[in-house]
C-alpha cells in the first residue's frame, strides 16, 4: 500500500529524509521475535501452502495490520534471517515476508537509502521468481495489487529522493554511486513489461472475449489447481504501466498501456478499491492532458459517485487515507476540467453538490481567466497532479542541487499554457448562449475586438474543443456549438437525447425474469 | 526503376522492424540509435509514427545525453503537421525544460501557438521567416494546409475567399487553380457571397452542420442487443 505520508505532504516538496532515521528505535533488535509473530508467520505460511486465499487474506488485511499497530509503531518488524526458521526457511515466503517488511517501513517510518537499494533488490526476486514460472500459489488480490502499486510507488519515491542532492551525506552519495542500477527505470519498465507479457494477459482477455477463457468471472482466481499469482501480476502491471507513464509525462503511451481493459464495464481492475481508483485517476488525468475533457468528466464522476456510496465500507481498511485523498485530487480534477469546458449534463447530482461544495468559488474564479484564475488553476493543478519524475541517473559532481522539481514544473507550465490559449474562449461561450444567431461584425463589437481577431477566436474555439482521440477521430467536446455562413454565426446549443434504447433492453429482461417467474407458479 | 523499388522495399522493411521493437521491447537504450534513423526515414518518405517518436523522446528522457537537438526538431515539425492531434504537446511534456530554451524550439513553439489560436496570418509570416528550419522536412507546407482546412471545416459551411486565402497562404491564381482542384476532386463549391466576394462552400460535415450529427447517444452496441436474444427466439 502506498504510505499516505507521502501524499499528505502541504507543500510539493516532499520531506527530506533523516539520514538515520532508526536512531529513535533503541531497543529494536532485529533478531527477536516476538510469539505473536511467530504464530503470524506459522499460520500465513500454512495458509499459503494450503492455498487458503481467504485465510490468507485476513491475514495480510487485519493480523498484519493489527500487529503492526500494536508492536510496530515505530520500529520494524523481525528481520527476515530471524523469522526464516519458523517457514522453513521457504526461499519464496521469506520474499513476499521481506516485500511487507519493507512496506512497512516506507508507511511507518522513514527508509534508509540502503533499505531503499535492498527493497529494489527483493522486488527483482520476487519478480524474478514470478517470471520464471515456479510459484504455485494463490494470493488474495489485495495482496497482488498492493504489490504493483508499491513497486511503482517506491520507484517514484526513489527518483525524489535521489533528485535531491544537495543535503545528502558522503555515505548516501556514495550507494547512489555505487547502486545506480537500483530503481533504474529500464529496470522498473522493463520488469513491468515482463510481467504483462509472460502473464499473456492480452491474450486471455482477448480470448474472454471470445468466451474461450474464464477470467473476469472468477475474479482472476484459478480454480483448477493453478496459480493467479504471475496472471494478476500481468494485469495489474498494466495499470502500473499506466502510472508509469504518467509520472513521466508519456500520456499517450500510458493510455496505449491500459487499452486492453474496458473500462467502460465492471472488470478485475474494479475488484480492489485501489486498483479501481488508480486506474481512473490516471485514465483521468491522462486524457485531461490530452485535451480529450469530456472523456475525463465522464469518468471522474463515475468513480466519484462509486466513492460516494461504498466509501464507508473501507473505513476500517489501511488504505481509507489513501481514498479519501485520491477522491480529493480527483474533485480538484473535475473542477479543472468542467471550467475548460462547461457541461451541464455529465455530473451527477450527489456528485455535483460535494463540487460545489469544496469548489464552486474557485470554478467562478477559473472562469474569468484573469491572473487570479490562473492562480487558482496553478493551486488545484499542482494539489491533484501525480508527482511527476525525472527518470534520468544523477550527476554526482558539485554542484550538488535538488532538481526533484524540475519535471513537475514542466507538466505545470505546459498545462497552463494551454489554459492561456483557451483564455478567450470562455468570453465567446457566454455570448453564444444568448443568440441563435449574430454577425461577426456584431459579436465582435460586444466583445470589443476587430472582425478578424473575432474569426481567429471562433475558430480556436472549435478547434480546441473538437478533440482528437487515438483513432484520429474528432470528438467534440461541445455543449454549445455553432457554424458560420460567410458572416452569420447560427448558434447549434446541443440537445441531450433520452437513452431509450438502453431503458427498454433493461425492462425487457427484467419483465422475463418476472414472467418466468410466475410461469413457476402452479396453481391447483 | 526496379533499384529504387527494392530500396523502397528495403526501407519499408526496415520501419517494419522499427515498429514491431517498439510493440515490443520499448524500454531499450540498444534501439536509440534505429529510432533516430526512422526519424529520418519518417522525414525523407513522408510518413510519420507518434509511438516510435514518444519512445526516442522516453529514451532522450532517461539519459539526457544522448539526445539529438537536430532529431528532436524534425520530430517536433513532424508533430506540428499532425495537428489536430496534439502531437506536438505530447512531445513537448517529454522534453526538459532547459532544451526548450533553445532558439529552434522557441521558434517552433511560437508556430503551434499560432496554428493553435488559429492565427494563420502570422503562422505564415513566421513560418516563412524560418524557412530553413522547416525546409527540413518535405510536406510540411501541404500539412498546415491540410489543417488549416480542417479548422475552416469545423467553423464554416460558407467561408469567404480571402479568410480562405490568409489560413492556406495561397492567393491569387494559384488559388483559383488549387479551388479548381478541390470543386472537381473534395466536393467544394463555389458562390457568389454579398459583395461580389466569392463564398468557398465547403463539404458538409457534421461540424458545420449539426443536423447531419448521429445521434450517437441513443445507439444501442450489438453486444446489448444480443442479450435480449433468447427473449426474442
Amino acid at each position: 500500500m502506498a504510505s499516505s505520508y507521502d501524499y499528505d505532504e502541504p507543500s510539493y516538496d516532499s520531506r527530506s529524509y533523516p539520514p538515520s532515521s532508526q536512531a529513535s528505535d533503541v531497543g529494536y533488535d532485529p533478531n527477536f521475535v516476538p510469539d505473536s509473530v511467530k504464530t503470524f508467520v506459522v499460520h500465513l505460511y500454512r495458509h499459503i501452502r494450503e492455498k487458503n486465499v481467504y485465510e490468507i487474506h485476513q491475514m495480510y488485511e487485519g493480523s498484519f495490520q493489527r500487529l503492526s499497530d500494536r508492536m510496530f509503531r515505530e520500529s520494524p518488524w523481525p528481520s527476515v534471517e530471524a523469522v526464516a526458521p519458523y517457514v522453513d526457511n521457504d526461499h519464496v515466503f521469506c520474499l513476499l515476508y521481506r516485500e511487507m517488511w519493507f512496506r512497512h517501513v516506507y508507511a511507518r517510518l522513514s527508509p534508509t537509502g540502503r533499505q531503499r537499494i535492498e527493497s529494489w533488490d527483493n522486488y527483482c526476486s520476487l519478480f524474478g521468481v514470478v517470471l520464471h514460472g515456479v510459484v504455485n500459489m494463490q494470493l488474495p488480490n489485495q495482496w497482488l495489487w498492493d504489490m504493483v502499486d508499491e513497486f511503482v510507488y517506491q520507484f517514484q519515491s526513489y527518483c525524489q529522493y535521489r533528485a535531491k542532492l544537495k543535503n545528502k551525506t558522503e555515505e548516501e552519495l556514495q550507494l547512489l554511486r555505487q547502486y545506480g542500477q537500483a530503481w533504474n527505470v529500464y529496470g522498473v519498465l522493463n520488469y513491468l513489461q515482463a510481467l504483462v507479457e509472460k502473464s499473456m494477459i492480452h491474450q486471455i482477455l482477448e480470448r474472454e472475449k471470445e468466451g474461450l477463457e474464464q477470467f473476469t468471472a472468477t475474479d482472476g482466481y484459478d480454480y483448477e489447481g493453478g496459480s493467479n499469482v504471475l496472471k494478476m501480476l500481468g494485469y495489474y502491471s498494466m495499470i502500473g504501466l499506466l502510472r508509469v507513464h504518467c509520472l513521466l509525462g508519456d500520456y499517450h503511451t500510458g493510455l496505449k498501456c491500459l487499452a486492453p481493459i474496458d473500462i467502460s464495464q465492471q472488470g478485475v481492475y474494479t475488484i480492489v478499491i485501489g486498483s479501481h481508483i488508480s486506474t481512473i485517476y490516471h485514465y483521468g488525468f491522462a486524457n485531461m492532458m490530452l485535451r480529450r475533457y469530456v472523456e475525463a468528466i465522464r469518468e471522474f464522476n463515475k468513480i466519484l459517485l462509486y466513492i460516494l456510496k461504498y466509501k464507508q465500507y473501507h473505513q476500517k481498511s489501511p488504505q481509507y487515507d489513501q481514498i479519501l485523498k485520491k477522491n480529493e485530487q480527483m474533485y480538484a480534477l473535475l473542477a479543472i476540467c468542467l471550467s475548460l469546458c462547461p457541461q451541464t449534463k455529465l455530473v451527477e447530482e450527489n456528485v455535483s453538490t460535494q463540487l460545489k461544495d469544496k469548489y464552486s468559488e474557485k470554478m467562478l474564479k477559473m472562469q474569468r481567466y484573469d491572473d487570479e484564475a490562473y492562480a487558482v488553476y496553478d493551486e488545484l493543478f499542482s494539489y491533484a497532479c501525480p508527482k511527476f519524475i525525472t527518470p534520468s541517473a544523477p550527476i554526482l559532481e558539485e554542484p550538488l542541487t535538488n532538481y526533484n522539481q524540475d519535471a513537475y514544473r514542466l507538466q505545470l507550465k505546459l498545462f497552463l499554457y494551454e489554459v492561456k490559449q483557451q483564455q478567450l474562449l470562455a468570453g465567446v461561450r457566454s455570448f453564444l448562449k444568448l443568440y441563435s444567431t449574430i454577425s461577426i461584425g456584431k459579436l465582435a463589437t460586444y466583445m470589443e475586438v476587430d472582425e478578424p481577431t473575432l474569426r481567429t477566436i471562433l475558430m480556436t474555439y472549435k478547434h480546441k474543443m473538437h478533440a482528437v482521440d487515438s483513432d484520429g477521430k474528432i470528438i467534440p467536446n461541445v455543449d454549445v456549438d455553432f457554424y458560420i455562413d460567410e458572416d452569420i454565426i447560427y448558434v447549434v446549443e446541443s440537445k441531450s437525447t433520452k437513452r431509450y434504447g438502453d431503458y427498454f433492453l433493461r425492462q425487457i429482461l427484467k419483465f422475463e425474469e418476472m414472467i418466468s417467474e410466475l410461469d413457476r407458479v402452479k396453481l391447483d | 526503376m526496379v533499384r529504387e523499388r527494392e530500396s523502397q522495399q528495403q526501407q519499408q522493411q526496415v520501419s517494419y522492424t522499427v515498429e514491431q521493437l517498439v510493440a515490443v521491447n520499448p524500454y531499450n537504450p540498444d534501439i536509440l540509435t534505429d529510432l533516430e534513423n526512422h526519424v529520418n526515414e519518417q522525414v525523407s518518405s513522408q510518413t510519420y509514427s507518434l509511438d516510435a517518436n514518444l519512445c526516442l523522446l522516453r529514451l532522450y528522457q532517461f539519459e539526457p545525453e544522448r539526445m539529438s537537438i537536430p532529431i528532436v526538431v524534425r520530430i517536433l515539425i513532424k508533430a506540428l503537421m499532425a495537428m489536430p492531434a496534439p502531437d506536438f504537446s505530447l512531445c513537448l511534456f517529454l522534453i526538459p525544460e532547459q532544451v526548450q530554451m533553445e532558439e529552434q524550439f522557441k521558434t517552433l513553439i511560437v508556430l503551434s501557438h499560432y496554428l493553435e489560436t488559429a492565427r494563420f496570418h502570422q503562422f505564415w509570416d513566421e513560418a516563412v521567416k524560418n524557412r530553413s528550419i522547416l525546409e527540413v522536412v518535405p510536406g510540411f507546407e501541404q500539412a498546415i494546409q491540410a489543417y488549416a482546412i480542417h479548422v475552416l471545416s469545423l467553423t464554416y459551411q460558407k467561408v469567404p475567399r480571402p479568410i480562405l486565402a490568409e489560413a492556406i497562404n495561397i492567393e491569387g491564381l494559384s488559388l483559383d487553380k488549387f479551388l479548381e482542384y478541390q470543386v472537381a476532386n473534395s466536393g467544394w463549391a463555389l458562390e457568389k457571397g454579398h459583395g461580389r466576394s466569392q463564398l468557398i462552400v465547403l463539404p458538409r460535415n457534421e461540424f458545420n452542420h449539426p443536423e447531419l450529427k448521429k445521434n450517437a447517444v441513443d445507439s444501442v452496441p450489438l453486444e446489448h442487443v444480443t442479450r435480449i436474444f433468447p427473449i426474442l427466439s
